[in-house]
């Protein structure tokens, strides 16, 4: 191979051949953005395939009453490890170490975060996080059993192995504080030429509302773990309320971080779909401002509601009835989003791709989800439907339907430009389908399996539930196989599609405006701005050709 | 404030004991409340004594008061974030 065509191929391959280092060094040791943000995008998706199967297994126990294949504590050790592994392996790390990663710094015109080795720390520490949570499982006294809630009293006392589970995770909190600092630090300081506050996309928007909910409540959520780690090993009674404790500190101060946690889950998959609904619909977004600023709302508010987790737990009535209004506040700001997005779409010219049926499965699924939120946010109905089925339909309405999806979402738009390489999109469309189908199937049936009293948590139920929980098995079945085909079809187009180098989709943010695969670091010539995100007219008349984006950064 | 630390940084000998002396003498407060029932009072006043506490290790001994605006502003801000989550549990802890 001759050097120049040597050249031609390093720059064709961005990234992945530009500094010509190969090996896994070359990706384990990366400060680059683009290499740390796909570490952990297979490392999350390793792990939201475990929890998958996990869920799985649970479907099937739970096909018919009685035992099926597993006993109590096996089932009680696999909703634990399903939700610490979805939630703290998954959710939580997911779209911002990922997606967050890849695309945040090229979106705002930066070459890297503001800290790369800190970014490359935070994923040694979640690597290193994730081995002790699974070492937690073969080791000590087997897997824990307490949810991956932790709640005291049974979590100082179960016999199982908590302790070590709960140090993985207090290792995971910092992964998550360090992405979160790096990210509002390269936000503020690294924004290219031209890239004022109101020009910054919506992605980046909510991920920087995310970043200070990572900053401001993870470490309340560390240091709650130690003191349940403190009562297993000293016996320090903070917690017990016979030696003057109190158990529903705990419950305080665990829905203090985790309650913020969900907002951690569901802020930067709003950002995804807010990037995806306008480039699909050829139109500006509605309310650009009110998008970000509502981002912002949700981080500030949804930090203050935590207390709705507890209506049973025997808080006051005049903490129900706070945090119940609070609640009910933070319903607004999530429905201006969803109001901003349907109005996108209105008179828009919409084009049914992959990301954009994603988005809009996204947007019911969320709004279902969302607004059974606010049954359980009333303290009236939540008493009736706290701990049954109900719940567990809720948030997986939100965080499968809503985080889940955008995430799905984001693979199909934002891969494909790290990778050089198009995916088929017929197959795309029909994982899509099913998957849409069987996710209704599955957690709809749990909605109403709730509403008539089946409690969570159980590896069995009486009789009369056996129905709808066999059309929930087969639901899952249903999720399961769309989730394969999408998985395989994107895969064999990431790796062996057709490979193209301009703006497949139109997009007018920045990280489609430099070449495909992006170089090292980011663009070949430094980045002016000079239109909105969303300005899909300016994009076609910068284009020579007067096609919006040809790929190249001239 | 980084260009003249060493004018800045240095904090006389006696100002320090005075802090120290004023530690003790919130210690002794903190043990003197318990001696009273106060009721929903002796959360308020055992807090009040530990923020003076902390907030004059802060300013002196960490030399915060000596730092500049932003890091003063960040600092503030994390306070009161955590002021703000600790002040809603009280809804719960003192009604119930």
């Amino acid at each position: 191979m001759s050097t120049a065509e040597d050249g031609r191929l390093m720059a064709e391959r961005g990234f992945w051949t530009d500094t010509g280092k190969t090996g896994i060094g070359a990706w384990i040791f990366s400060t680059d953005h683009k290499r740390i943000g796909l570490l952990y995008f297979y490392s999350v998706l390793f792990f939201f395939l475990v929890g998958v199967i996990l869920g799985l297994l649970m479907r099937i126990e739970l096909m018919a009453p009685g035992r099926d294949i597993m006993g109590p504590q096996t089932y009680n050790a696999l909703f634990t490890l399903h939700g610490v592994v979805m939630i703290f392996l998954f959710i939580i790390p997911g779209i911002p170490g990922a997606f967050g990663n890849m695309v945040m710094p090229i979106q705002i015109g930066a070459p890297d975060v503001s800290f790369p080795r800190l970014n490359l720390f935070s994923w040694w520490l979640y690597a290193i996080g994730a081995v002790l949570v699974l070492t937690s499982l073969f080791t000590g006294g087997g897997a824990p059993d307490t949810g991956w809630t932790f709640y005291v009293p049974f979590s100082a006392k179960s016999a199982t192995n908590v302790s070590l589970a709960l140090f993985g995770v207090f290792v995971l909190g910092f992964s998550s504080i360090l992405t979160g600092l790096n990210f509002v630090t390269t936000i503020h300081r690294l924004r290219a030429v031209g890239m004022t506050w109101s020009r910054i996309p919506l992605f980046t928007w909510s991920l920087y509302a995310t970043a200070w909910v990572q900053i401001l409540a993870t470490p309340i959520l560390g240091i709650t773990l130690v003191l349940v780690i403190a009562e297993r090993m000293l016996g320090t009674g903070l917690f017990d309320a016979a030696r003057g404790g109190d158990p529903i500190m705990f419950q305080h101060l665990f829905w203090i971080y985790s309650h913020p946690a969900v907002y951690i889950m569901i802020l930067p998959a709003m950002g995804i779909i807010s990037d995806i609904i306008p480039v699909f619909s050829r139109k500006p977004i509605f309310g650009y401002k009110m998008i970000a600023f509502s981002s912002l709302a949700i981080a500030a508010a949804g930090s203050l509601v935590w207390g709705h987790h507890m209506f049973t737990s025997g808080m006051s009535d005049t903490a129900v009835l706070v945090f119940s209004f609070l609640t009910f506040i933070v319903a607004i700001p999530s429905a201006i989003k969803v109001f901003n997005w349907v109005s996108t779409l209105y008179r828009g010219s919409i084009s049914l791709d992959p990301p954009m049926l994603f988005a809009l499965a996204f947007i019911l699924l969320f709004s279902i989800g969302g607004l059974t939120g606010l049954i359980l946010g009333a303290p009236a109905t939540d008493v009736h439907v706290h701990d049954t089925h109900f719940v567990v339909g809720h948030f997986h309405y939100v965080m499968f339907g809503g985080t889940g999806f955008a995430f799905f979402a984001a693979m199909h738009y934002w891969l494909p430009k790290f990778y050089g390489r198009m995916y088929r999109k017929r197959p795309a469309v029909i994982a899509w389908c099913l998957m849409f189908i069987g996710f209704n199937v599955l957690y709809m049936s749990m909605k109403v399996l709730g509403m008539r009293g089946m409690p969570r948590r159980y590896y069995d139920y009486l009789p009369e539930f056996a129905q709808l929980n066999l059309v929930a098995t087969v639901g899952s079945w249903i999720l399961a196989a769309g989730l394969a085909i999408m998985l395989v079809n994107l895969f064999r187009g990431l790796f062996r599609g057709e490979a193209f180098t301009g703006n497949p989709w139109g997009g007018a943010t920045l990280e489609w405006s430099t070449t495909t695969p992006p170089p090292t670091l980011n663009f070949i010539k430094e980045p002016v701005v000079t239109h909105g995100p969303y300005d899909f007219k300016a994009l076609a008349d910068d284009s020579p050709d007067g096609m919006p984006g040809d790929g190249r950064n001239q | 404030m980084t260009a003249q630390p060493h004018e800045h940084n240095i904090i006389s000998f006696r100002k320090l004991a005075a802090v120290w002396a004023t530690l003790l003498v919130l210690t002794a407060a903190t043990i003197a409340v318990t001696r009273f029932d106060l009721g929903g009072l002796k959360v308020i006043g055992a807090l009040t004594i530990a923020c003076t506490k902390a907030g004059l290790v802060i300013a002196f001994f960490m030399h915060m008061k000596y730092e500049n605006r932003l890091l003063q502003i960040l600092l503030f801000v994390a306070v009161v974030t955590l002021a703000i989550f600790i002040g809603l549990t009280f809804f719960d802890v003192l009604y119930r």
